[in-house]
């Protein structure tokens, strides 16, 4: 498939050409005319050096510019500090891409733009479908991103975080529409533990793979969300778990615990348990107590609510709760499931009345609607 | 052709004649309302009348400009405001009536009892750009 392996190319290529003495912006120019021009000529005769094809089609995008550029300017000079085209390094320089377009001084959104296109190589009016938004206004998004890291030295270490970060949230964003983000955050994520022998790159891998393997079960045929209790898991992707997990237990065995990989370890155990009553909730609620303390976030606190609710009871996940404020996001509707599981059915109904009124997704809240009207039938007749 | 904007009050609508709030309905009527819904978009899609669908969450702010160097000034959740709107259709069509006629469709999606909920819609033309030819 030339798209796959266009894009699977597109940060080496991008690589050698900054490595060659071209600016960053202009080089990421070049890369994507040079990916239009393959998906033009590659379906009669594909290259027998597929990167070198890109190499050489991308830097000669890159002189023209330069020298349309300079004509532009009147300045002859720049042309004269061309650096020959040599033949392609064996370094790859795809993590240090990684690294720049996951850099502090970009904002989550353009992060997460330039990521799309300079590493996963799709093109920018893919990634404005993805995240419905008009063309030109994603192409000034990265536009101004590349400006911003521009005076960033290409060879500076990066932190490993803010990547995971950038790619968390592209996973996050799901699948609307032509370009299923999810797969392409995998795929980008895949070639970054390639990149970088790392145990949170593995447990974000895993998280992802362990999610993925769900997703077909997640909504009904009708849009509606399925709760993880009632989803189908004979459709549950067993090759993703199996490859998740072998993952997880890789990271885990080196005994570095990060946030990642306790959340994956979580989807282990759900996607472990053959039935939804055979969850082992007490590894749960454990591994819980672990993500407290590595990251002390509220919404993992009331994620553990839940967990403790399913391993300890209803009133003990209610416990929890309380500490917690009325204003975080899904409380109420957390609280509404442990009252139901607690029998005060009044009391549930209307906090998933409540929960339906506050919710951060349509698909949220028409599900919690359904429970409400559901609660309420029951208890009319 | 002439641009419509279809609104969809959570307040300060007039009442509509099948009131039942949504939590009262059963979950097949919900069911039914949404699968309406989807069908009527599906449709304007098809005939090329489609050009946008939005939904607001109830819970907003007002927000003022305060002077040179200062914050914004904000005022809310909107407990005050009579006036709410929930979401919103954009539609391109030939002209007035037809947007009625959608927008009667659209009042016309089932609820309580699988019975219409004849919910008042509010039809708005948009200001569109001035035509060619002007004399």
């Amino acid at each position: 498939m030339n798209e796959a392996l266009l894009r699977s190319l597109t940060p080496s290529v991008l690589g050698v050409l900054v490595r060659r003495g071209a600016d960053f912006a202009a080089a990421e120019d070049a890369v994507q005319d040079a990916l239009v021009e393959a998906v033009r000529v590659w379906p009669g005769e594909r290259p027998r050096d597929p990167k070198g094809w890109l190499v050489t089609v991308a830097w000669r995008r890159f002189l023209d510019a330069t020298r349309a550029e300079a004509a532009r300017r009147r300045r002859e000079d720049l042309v004269h500090e061309e650096p020959t085209p040599g033949p392609v390094p064996a370094v790859d320089d795809t993590l240090q891409l990684y690294f720049l377009c996951a850099h502090p001084s970009l904002t989550p959104s353009s992060a997460v733009a330039l990521t799309l296109r300079a590493v996963g190589g799709l093109t920018t009016r893919q990634i404005a479908r993805a995240y419905l938004v008009p063309e030109a206004t994603m192409a000034q998004r990265i536009s101004r991103a590349k400006r911003t890291v521009s005076g960033v030295p290409f060879d500076q270490p990066g932190d490993v975080a803010t990547v995971l970060r950038v790619l968390y949230l592209v996973f996050n964003e799901g699948y609307s529409g032509d370009v299923d983000l999810a797969a392409e955050a995998i795929r980008i994520t895949r070639r970054l533990a390639v990149a970088i022998d790392h145990p949170e790159v593995a447990g974000l891998l895993a998280l992802m793979l362990l999610h993925h393997a769900r997703r077909a079960t997640r909504t009904a045929p009708d849009g509606s969300l399925v709760p993880l209790a009632e989803q189908d898991r004979d459709r549950w992707d067993k090759g993703a778990i199996a490859e998740g997990v072998g993952i997880l237990q890789g990271a885990l065995a080196r005994d570095r615990l990060g946030e990642f990989q306790a959340q994956a370890a979580i989807a282990a155990l759900h996607a472990d348990a053959p039935t939804a009553g055979e969850t082992d909730w007490v590894q749960i609620v454990e591994w819980y107590d672990e993500l407290v303390g590595l990251t002390d976030s509220p919404v993992v606190r009331l994620n553990r609510a839940v967990a403790v609710g399913e391993a300890d009871g209803p009133r003990a996940g209610l416990n929890e709760l309380a500490s917690l404020s009325d204003t975080l996001p899904r409380r109420t509707a957390v609280a509404a499931y442990l009252h139901e599981r607690d029998g005060d059915l009044p009391k549930a109904a209307r906090l998933y009345a409540e929960a339906a009124h506050k919710a951060p997704t349509l698909a949220e809240r028409d599900h919690l609607t359904r429970q409400a009207a559901r609660i309420n039938a029951d208890l009319r007749n | 052709m002439a641009k419509y904007l279809l609104l969809k009050h959570y307040r300060g609508a007039p009442a509509s004649v099948n009131d039942v709030p949504m939590d009262r309905w059963t979950p097949e009527e919900i069911s039914a309302h949404m699968q309406y819904m989807q069908d009527f978009a599906d449709r304007l899609e098809k005939t090329g009348e489609f050009v946008d669908g939005q939904a607001l969450a109830p819970e907003g702010a007002w927000v003022r400009y305060d002077g040179e160097g200062r914050p914004p000034v904000t005022d809310g959740p909107f407990a005050e405001t009579k006036d709410l709107i929930a979401g919103w259709m954009i539609i391109d069509v030939d002209g007035y009536d037809r947007a009625v006629e959608l927008a009667g469709e659209l009042s016309a999606a089932p609820g309580a009892g699988g019975k219409p909920i004849h919910e008042w819609l509010e039809v708005r033309p948009f200001l569109s750009a001035p035509p060619t030819v002007t004399e």
